[in-house]
């Protein structure tokens, strides 16, 4: 199998000083999916927006061979779904929204509205299409932001806190789509039955450095390494009942 | 907010959206409309049968495009009295002609001529734009506007300011749910300071939002230009609809 993510000693700190990443070292094999949890300011979204080239720290950074070098490259394989979908979605039609990238990639029109089509199909929004976002709940909205990257057909999906502000229902609704994805995944997020369900590997990222790396259910067994990183399950919680994702990674 | 939302619901499209007017190309209807406003303002008060005319168009596109008169008497209310305030004054000021008195007050025949014609002026210039409004949405309006080389930094401003609108009116919302669900109930002009707050975080929340949509737009290979998913295509429809619209004003206009 083959490595799509690589980063290696990556560093990054704010305009202030402050130091945000300090040397994370990462591979991410072709189809796996990947859970990077850690506590509120534990880097997790600075991580993110290196992968996708938006913010630029020190070290090497390589998606499926596109670096910071190519930058264009290095966007259309890797799709960032950011938390807050009111700050993704901000065409005025979700039809046209979703167009947004592949139209940035400069693709002909005709594959263009296959591409939404699809992307809309597959979060399961296609009747969605004509409608202003404003219009949507937030479950909705967070489903038209998957597919607008989705239409981008990106190597490598990244989410950041997907899970967040969803009531049950729509929490149960994303899992099972995103669980539909066939693709390498990459998500940031402090609900751990969430990555529990959806990925086979966990890191934790703390004060800027990966300090685990394991398979998720037996690094959620861990208790005690989850509260020296200020995580922890719901009370009650059965690891026992989540089947393992059973993933084939392609 | 309650406030907020009903200009909300004042916004957008009403009618009939299958009317002929409303499926011509944007760019006809904001020429079109546009020249009823520059005809509509530029014509002196002498030559006043000119307001008539440029209102006999606006309710003849009103009634093609089938909204009724009193949604579009609600949406100017709006705007109307604010333009109209710029006037009141004058037929007190502006000296000529016969006087009036009115109790302590002196009307001047010139003021009032002079209130006529901005009464008359604003209210085509502000039924124009309403028409306008009431029969394109509000996308198509800026595509229109960048097609028609407005520059393209005051069409994204614009369109932008639009799509966070309503995300900005739901923030404020949760604010002033949040300053009542701890008793506040401004009485005195002193109780006024926590709104400034509220103004200030709603200042650095909007920036905050910024930054970050900018991030999601370079996220997904935007490069300083706004894709356009479907080209706007003008047919014999939409150029007739302008050269009827100028055809009808424009000779009364010049030949009075």
């Amino acid at each position: 199998m083959s490595c799509v993510v690589h980063l290696r000693n990556l560093r990054y700190a704010y305009p202030d000083g402050r130091a945000a990443l300090r040397g994370v070292n990462l591979q991410i094999e072709h189809g796996e999916r990947v859970a990077v949890l850690g506590p509120n300011g534990a880097g997790k979204t600075t991580l993110m927006l290196h992968l996708n080239g938006l913010l630029s720290g020190e070290g090497e950074l390589e998606v499926g061979g596109a670096d910071r070098e190519t930058l264009h490259e290095l966007r259309r394989r890797v799709g960032v779904v950011f938390q807050d979908p009111d700050d993704q979605l901000f065409m005025p039609t979700v039809r046209e929204d979703v167009a947004f990238g592949p139209l940035n990639l400069g693709l002909a029109r005709a594959e263009i509205g296959e591409r939404v089509d699809e992307a809309l199909g597959q979060v399961r929004m296609l009747h969605a299409a004509p409608r202003a976002p404003y219009q949507l709940s937030m479950g909705e909205r967070r489903r038209v932001a998957i597919a607008t990257v989705l239409a981008m057909r990106p190597q490598v999906l990244v989410l950041d806190e997907p899970s967040a502000s969803l009531d049950p229902r729509a929490r149960r609704e994303l899992l099972g789509i995103l669980d539909g994805i066939d693709r390498t995944m990459l998500l940031t997020t402090h609900d751990l039955p969430f990555a529990a369900e959806l990925c086979e590997r966990a890191v934790i990222l703390d004060a800027g450095r990966i300090v685990a790396d394991r398979p998720t259910l037996e690094l959620l067994g861990d208790a005690e390494l989850l509260a020296r990183h200020d995580l922890e399950l719901p009370a009650g919680f059965d690891l026992a009942r989540i089947a393992p994702p059973a993933r084939v990674a392609a | 907010m309650a406030l907020c939302n009903h200009a909300l619901e004042l916004t957008g499209v009403a009618g009939d959206p299958e009317s002929p007017v409303h499926r011509l190309d944007p760019r006809a209807k904001v020429l079109g409309l546009v020249a009823v406003t520059v005809i509509g303002v530029s014509t002196p008060v002498r030559l006043w049968p000119v307001y008539g005319g440029c209102a006999l168009v606006l309710a003849a596109v009103a009634a093609a495009a089938r909204v009724p008169a009193r949604q579009l008497w609600r949406r100017a209310r709006v705007v109307l009295p604010l333009v109209l305030l710029v006037g009141v004054f004058v037929p007190l000021v502006r000296t000529g002609g016969t006087a009036y008195e009115l109790g302590p007050l002196t009307l001047h025949e010139a003021g009032l001529t002079v209130l006529g014609a901005l009464a008359a002026k604003a209210t085509i210039g502000t039924l124009s734009a309403v028409l306008l409004a009431a029969t394109t949405s509000y996308p198509a309006i800026m595509r229109a506007l960048e097609s028609l080389r407005v520059p393209r930094l005051f069409v994204l401003i614009a369109s932008f300011m639009h799509r966070y609108l309503f995300v900005i009116v739901e923030e404020l919302g949760r604010m002033r749910g949040a300053l009542a669900a701890r008793a506040y109930r401004p009485r005195h002009v002193r109780d006024a300071a926590p709104l400034g707050r509220v103004a200030t975080a709603m200042f650095l929340r909007t920036y905050g939002r910024g930054e970050r949509v900018y991030l999601a737009m370079l996220a997904r290979g935007y490069d300083g230009r706004m894709p356009e998913l479907e080209p706007l295509r003008l047919r014999a429809a939409d150029l007739g609809f302008v050269a009827l619209v100028v055809a009808a004003l424009l000779p009364f206009r010049l030949a009075i």
